[in-house]
């Protein structure tokens, strides 16, 4: 299996008025196109910094970070913001859906980017939102939804534009047991049957589970399982 | 879904909030119209006034009287086509509150220095053989239902007595700046009686009016009529007719200065509402922002969002104060005395104005919020609790 995700050296510190705050140290990681990956660790281990930085909404203090073999840390703003509109499909743990748009707009948010007519973006939005089992939801607002549908609600947004990688950050950690199976069989669908490479991060040693593969965070460092 | 869609539905994301927003906004833009509208009605003398025209007064004041027998002598001036005068005579019609200009004048000389003024032929030439005939402008006429034939009768202030004047003439404006709210009756008809009930203030005019062949001499032509009366008992001063009307202005001038500053400072107000509601729900969509970011939007995208939704609160309240401002003007201009501005309508200078005002401001009002929502990175977006 050919990689998708190379990280070599990488290292992220924040600044905290003038005291230096190290996240990440010198950290190596390579991930197969179609992997299914889950980070763990204790909170401030830097699960979700390192996530950030593999879907490009933050940048390294050094070190490399290669995705489908474009070395993102080097890109501008808006060629970064281009890439993760085509290459990365984010799901938040508090869902951040727009609280004014319905499930169907919501899910073609990502699709007004790019040059698909009118037809074919209806198109992609009903079979996103097939296949996450929410197509008789789709003119409900986010608050006529419950938490699960509404994380579905986000799954489906970050498929629709056919994205290479999902990453997830803590998808089922706001949500009741059932729902957070009904996530977490939908993202293992995802992965087995569409080919996404997925990573989550996750607290939940039964979210983890899931993954094909499970690495470890702690005080910045890779624990590889 | 559209663009336009998403910028609507935020808009209306707080209602009550944008509501209230909207209406600041019409409201100042209203104030801003009405302001502007009586600032250029105050000056619409000005404007009305023409090049070929000079007014010449007594040099101490425009209350004191020339004497009759300078008319010809100004006539005989170089460069002078026709010479005409009046008396201010004031008076009561109606009552106090019904304020409009009541002029004595000469009615063979009026109508040919003041081409403005259409009266048909035959009205024209009854007023001039009646001695107690008027001519109303169409304004006044319609304001008090006055026909020919009508008597309007008027109680001397300056002139005291009852004075009954027969209305023979309606004229028109040639113009949309043309006055319109004027009574003219007989000169002779006045100096007659005064010459009966108050001896000694007769063969008086308020001031000449006095038609050039060559508007490029009128300084010239100023300069020889002062001349003529120079160290007599009625010193005269010339002017342009337009410099004698912003020498009316100039006396209410900080008036129209405090308007004008007035007007300027509820664009600011205008500014800081919207502003205010802007940066409230900039502020509010921070993590939305940054969703919208993280989905691949950029700067372009968030820009357009946010300077959207501020042009549309501001176009709405634009033009809906734009749209009331008709109306408020229509209702205003009759509301107040007939006579206190004679042309009371809204410029379409002031409608560019305002409108422009209206969507700069709205452009204005997302500079701050747009520059807080590029700057805020998209792990800090996250991480806002508003």
């Amino acid at each position: 299996m050919s990689l998708i995700i190379q990280i070599e050296n990488l290292s992220k510190s924040y600044w905290r008025d003038s005291m230096e705050i190290p996240v990440l140290h010198n950290l190596n990681l390579e991930v197969e196109r179609g992997g299914f990956l889950s980070l763990m660790g204790p909170s401030g281990s830097g699960k979700t910094t390192l996530l950030n930085l593999i879907a490009g909404i933050d940048r390294p203090s050094s070190g490399k970070v290669i995705v489908n073999d474009s070395d993102i840390s080097k890109m501008g703003e808006s060629a970064l913001a281009k890439w993760r509109a085509i290459n990365i499909g984010f799901v938040f743990q508090f869902y951040n859906l727009i609280p004014v748009l319905t499930a169907y707009e919501n899910v073609e948010l990502p699709l007004i980017l790019t040059k698909l007519s009118r037809k074919e973006r209806k198109k992609h939005v009903e079979t996103a939102l097939s296949i996450v089992g929410l197509e008789d939801r789709m003119h409900h607002s986010p608050r006529q939804l419950s938490g699960g549908q509404e994380q579905r609600v986000a799954i489906a947004r970050a498929i629709v534009a056919d994205p290479l990688i999902l990453v997830a950050d803590e998808p089922t950690g706001d949500l009741d047991k059932n729902s957070a199976d009904e996530i977490l069989t939908l993202m293992k669908r995802l992965n087995s049957e569409f080919d996404k490479t997925i990573i989550i991060v996750t607290h939940d040693p039964h979210a983890a589970r899931i993954a094909k593969i499970v690495h470890q965070l702690d005080k910045g460092e890779l624990i590889i399982k | 879904m559209k663009i336009f869609k998403l910028l609507l539905k935020n808009s209306l994301r707080h209602k009550l909030r944008t509501f209230l927003t909207i209406l600041g906004i019409a409201i100042a833009v209203i104030a801003f119209n009405v302001l502007r509208t009586v600032v250029t009605a105050w000056s619409v003398g000005v404007e009305a006034s023409s090049a070929n025209r000079l007014i010449t007064r007594q040099a101490i004041s425009f209350i004191f009287t020339l004497p009759y027998a300078y008319r010809d002598k100004i006539a005989q001036v170089q460069g002078v086509e026709e010479v005409t005068f009046a008396n201010w005579f004031q008076g009561v019609y109606i009552d106090k509150n019904q304020f409009f200009a009541r002029l004595a004048v000469d009615p063979e000389t009026l109508f040919r220095v003041y081409p403005e003024y259409l009266i048909s032929e035959d009205e024209l030439a009854t007023f001039k053989k009646e001695r107690n005939s008027c001519v109303i402008g169409i304004d006044i006429a319609k304001k008090y239902d006055l026909k020919i034939g009508d008597v309007m009768n008027i109680d001397g202030d300056i002139y005291p007595g009852n004075w009954d004047f027969v209305v023979k003439g309606i004229y028109h404006p040639r113009d949309k700046t043309t006055d319109a709210t004027q009574m003219f009756f007989h000169w002779t008809y006045l100096d007659e009686r005064i010459k009966q009930d108050m001896p000694g203030r007769d063969g008086e005019v308020g001031w000449y009016t006095i038609k050039i062949s060559d508007p490029s001499k009128a300084a010239a032509v100023s300069e020889q009529i002062d001349k003529l009366f120079k160290n007599s008992m009625a010193e005269t001063k010339t002017e342009t007719e337009r410099a004698f009307q912003q020498g009316f202005l100039q006396s209410t001038s900080s008036i129209i200065t405090s308007m004008n500053v007035i007007s300027f400072v509820i664009i600011g107000i205008i500014m800081l509402v919207l502003g205010n509601t802007m940066i409230m729900a900039a502020r509010e969509r921070t993590r939305e922002y940054a969703v919208f970011k993280t989905l691949g939007f950029s700067a372009r995208h968030l820009v357009g969002l946010i300077m959207g939704e501020s042009l549309i609160i501001s176009a709405i309240g634009g033009g809906l104060g734009l749209a009331l401002t008709f109306p408020i003007i229509a209702a205003f201009a009759e509301f107040i005395p007939k006579g206190w501005f004679p042309i009371f309508e809204i410029e379409t200078i002031t409608i560019v104005f305002s409108v422009t005002a209206a969507l700069m401001i709205g452009i204005l009002a997302s500079i701050f919020p747009i520059q807080k929502a590029l700057r805020t990175k998209i792990v800090d977006g996250f991480r806002f609790v508003g």
